[in-house]
């Protein structure tokens, strides 16, 4: 569909004002907003996610595309709860207590949101008993966990060991990212998954949401 | 002492130091907290800390200032110390180095994205930046340096800033830069190429690079920062990118290798050599011997 093809270009260009009429001239031409978002904003996003994974754009395109990528939510939101179409479920996200670095952070709950997961953001400096009861309290499948510091490291491993202490690690499970974590790491304190970047944290996060079904 | 710039225009190389945070935290600094806040507190661990750095033969000291814009302290509740933060961490540095060394403010990002992609005003960045440098000045710095900047209008705002504040105070501007398929750019999309001409229009007497690379990558950074201006060149790698090992930060490069790399840096166009995040005094020791064989080589004293 053109109109579709249309509402992802307009988050190409970050082109927020755009967007609202579009998603509006698609219901109104009788796509169900299942159909919009996912195919409209969704695969806008997704190629805007691509672009800068390979450095072809940067942190402003991106910031100008989730702007574009709200604008059109706003619409199809309301109406998505109305259909009765859930979300692919509850992630909390947040950088770890004493990091106040929240652009990588940031950018994941962007490109989260926009592949259709419901995103708590806890925002900076979260402390592992917030990220335990913040998920328990939304009923999140996973916490996802961001560091820029190798300082503030040891609260991902707090976090997974309440998680086991507290015998919910098989329901709510634990993703973490940024610069001075690794695959390895994330292996050593029990992690269940690692996101290198923003793609691999939404494809991680995605695996996790399968496995607890 | 020589004015900096007149040493800096004569072609000598200079010696600046390296990372503060790392020695603030094994000094005590709590995780989470401001690392500014030790300005107010324990003013004393700055003058230990600029005197390690003399000692291991730096020529230029920096403050721990780096996040002590208002703007930048409010996140922590600490803005309206922003005086005397400022103030406390030059007396520190000045107590510690007399005139045996230049007293280099440090200035770093305010933490908050300009619009249209962020919520800030370019007029409340630079308000902000220039509270800060009003109280570095006053307090009596021999040169301020912009550093690890990623959006190239925030780094111009703060150079504007500096020059709002004094017009021929020395100063440096550097930017933190990713090595990518099609070449070097900031997280913000920011060219070497670019950052060299805005950032000399706003006023900069030194551009380059901090933070982000080990040496070999800013050998690099250099060599392209040269393609682009005659400006003298700042570059202040970290050691190496960090590694954990066992559940402890590991800076892979050592004394050794950084002072190997000296070399290299100065063919590719340093004027200012320093260390970023991971070097300790052990460094700008071994890097004081390259400096000062380079110096020779060249028929320049030595410190």
């Amino acid at each position: 569909m053109k109109i579709l093809k249309q509402i992802a270009q307009c988050l190409e260009t970050g082109d927020d004002a755009a967007v609202p009429p579009l998603v509006s001239q698609a219901l109104a031409e009788g796509l169900v907003p299942k159909t919009i978002l996912d195919e409209g904003l969704i695969a806008g996003m997704n190629t805007v996610g691509e672009r800068f994974r390979i450095h072809e754009i940067f942190l402003p395109d991106v910031l100008m595309a989730a702007r574009a990528m709200y604008a059109g939510m706003d619409i199809l939101k309301p109406l998505l709860i109305r259909s009765g179409i859930s979300s692919r479920g509850r992630v909390v996200i947040g950088s770890v207590q004493g990091d106040l670095h929240d652009i990588g952070k940031n950018l994941v709950g962007i490109m989260l949101k926009g592949a259709g997961f419901e995103v708590i953001d806890l925002g900076n400096d979260v402390g592992a008993e917030k990220f335990v009861a913040a998920a328990k309290d939304h009923g999140a499948l996973a916490i996802g966990m961001s560091a820029l510091l190798t300082t503030t490291m040891p609260v991902m491993k707090e976090v997974v060991d309440r998680l086991k202490a507290e015998k919910l690690s098989d329901r709510i499970k634990t993703i973490i990212g940024g610069a001075p974590v690794s695959k390895g790491y994330a292996d050593e304190i029990g992690a269940d998954a690692y996101g290198y970047d923003c793609a691999q944290a939404v494809a991680g996060v995605k695996k996790l949401a399968e496995a607890v079904g | 002492m020589d004015p900096f710039l007149s040493r800096i225009g004569r072609g000598q190389v200079l010696l600046a130091d390296g990372a503060i945070g790392s020695l603030l935290m094994a000094r005590g600094l709590p995780r989470g907290a401001a690392p500014e806040s030790i300005n107010l507190s324990h003013p004393e661990v700055l003058e230990e800390i600029a005197r390690l750095y003399l000692d291991a033969g730096a020529e230029i000291i920096q403050t721990n200032t780096f996040g002590a814009s208002p703007l930048k302290l409010a996140a922590y509740g600490l803005d309206a110390e922003t005086a005397a933060i400022n103030e406390n961490a030059v007396r520190a540095v000045r107590r510690a180095i007399g005139d045996r060394a230049y007293l280099s403010a440090s200035c770093g990002p305010c933490g908050r994205m300009l619009k249209p992609y962020g919520d800030t005003d370019g007029e409340a960045v630079f308000a902000s930046f220039r509270s800060q440098m009003k109280a570095l000045v006053n307090a009596g710095v021999d040169m301020i340096c912009i550093e690890t900047m990623s959006d190239l209008g925030e780094a111009r705002l703060a150079v504007e800033a500096v020059r709002s504040v004094a017009a021929a105070i020395p100063l440096m501007a550097t930017m933190t830069f990713e090595a990518t398929a099609r070449g070097f750019f900031t997280i913000m999309g920011v060219t070497i190429e670019k950052a060299c001409r805005e950032l000399a229009a706003a006023g900069a007497d030194l551009v380059g690079s901090n933070c982000g690379n080990g040496s070999r990558q800013m050998v690099a950074i250099a060599g392209e920062f040269r393609n682009f201006t005659a400006l003298p060149l700042l570059i202040q790698a970290n050691a190496g990118v960090p590694e954990l090992r066992a559940g402890l930060v590991h800076y892979p490069e050592t004394p050794e290798f950084m002072a190997g790399m000296v070399g290299e840096l100065i063919a590719a166009g340093a004027a200012v050599i320093g260390g970023c995040c991971g070097t300790t005094p052990d460094h700008t020791r071994a890097m004081r011997r390259a400096v000062d064989d380079e110096r020779r080589r060249r028929g320049d004293s030595p410190i």
